[in-house]
């Protein structure tokens, strides 16, 4: 672009700054933590000792208030990186590529967490821990996903090109997301519909679906808290020859 | 209260050691989630300070 019209509002320029994101990430960080602390444990009494039991599937389906939130966020997670890699590939900005870095690692422990709790509630619903299922294949599909991209990262020298290469793959298995959504609809499978639609109000009362709702978006602020911590790592680590970090690390 | 007891709480009517088992993964994963950068920081804050002390020495 010749003219290089400014067409983004300023704080996405802004972001392209590495210091700019490590001092704008360290002031963010407290007002995701303290309500991903209060929600999580107020999620977490609330699903176990007073959410109603259901009248199908008995205690059990208390395990919804685990994997409903981690599914949810291992796909947000994995649109995140896709973007932030797309981001970085278009406009060579550094951070970007260390955002999608960092959704990586916590992806994969939110989709191992979405994949072992759906076992773990299937043997007492299902009578088996595992089935080839539609949701839960392409569910292991987003696992793999996520290990091929921590995996490209690590056999690249160069952090650009790693960025370059783990940004091309992140986008191609984007296709995997809608299959994933979709996949209780398109095909006959065991795996219950969608909890949560944005059209329609919730099949279950409302004692057993705010907890799930508190739940989800504790889940997403915890996930806000951990990716900052890692890419203010990775800025630190990739900006080291900066003046501003050397100066930080000499004050610590 | 969904449970009239404590230990009617632990078993779950016999789904607790599914739910508990759930639950006790997600806590170490999220452990794992906030302890491994907080280590990573720390890591490379003393490599960096290292580093910076070789270079004064060298200069």
């Amino acid at each position: 672009m010749a003219e290089n019209k400014k067409w983004m509002p300023r704080w996405f320029y802004q972001m392209a700054s590495p210091r700019w994101s490590y001092e704008i990430m360290g002031k963010l960080m407290p007002w995701f933590a303290i309500p991903a602390a209060v929600l999580l444990v107020l999620g977490i009494a609330w699903a176990l000792a007073f959410a109603p039991q259901d009248y199908q599937q008995g205690n059990s389906f208390r395990i919804i208030y685990i994997h409903v939130p981690s599914a949810i966020l291992a796909q947000s997670c994995y649109m995140l990186m896709a973007v932030a890699g797309a981001i970085g590939l278009i406009w060579k900005m550094k951070v970007a590529d260390m955002v999608a870095k960092s959704c990586a690692p916590i992806g994969a422990t939110m989709a191992i967490l979405a994949l072992a709790t759906g076992a773990i509630w299937g043997k007492p619903t299902w009578g088996s821990w595992w089935v080839w299922d539609a949701r839960l294949t392409s569910m292991l599909i987003l696992l793999f996903l996520y290990l091929g991209v921590i995996a490209l990262h690590s056999a690249f020298e160069s952090e650009a090109t790693a960025a370059q290469a783990t940004a091309v793959l992140a986008l191609v298995g984007l296709v995997n997301i809608p299959i994933i959504k979709y996949s209780v609809e398109w095909w006959n499978t065991l795996h219950q519909p969608a909890t949560f639609t944005l059209t329609e109000r919730p099949a279950m009362p409302a004692e057993m679906w705010v907890p799930l709702l508190i739940m989800v978006i504790g889940f997403y602020c915890f996930f806000a808290v951990s990716l900052m911590m890692r890419t203010r790592n990775e800025i630190i680590h990739r900006e080291r020859r900066a003046s501003w970090v050397r100066e930080l690390i000499e004050k610590q | 209260m969904s449970f009239d007891s404590f230990s009617e709480f632990l078993a779950m009517d016999g789904h607790g050691q599914y739910v508990w088992l759930s639950y006790a993964i997600a806590l170490v994963l999220f452990v794992v989630n906030l302890v491994s950068p907080l280590l990573r920081k720390k890591q490379l804050i003393a490599e960096l300070k290292r580093r910076l002390r070789r270079e004064k020495s060298t200069s």
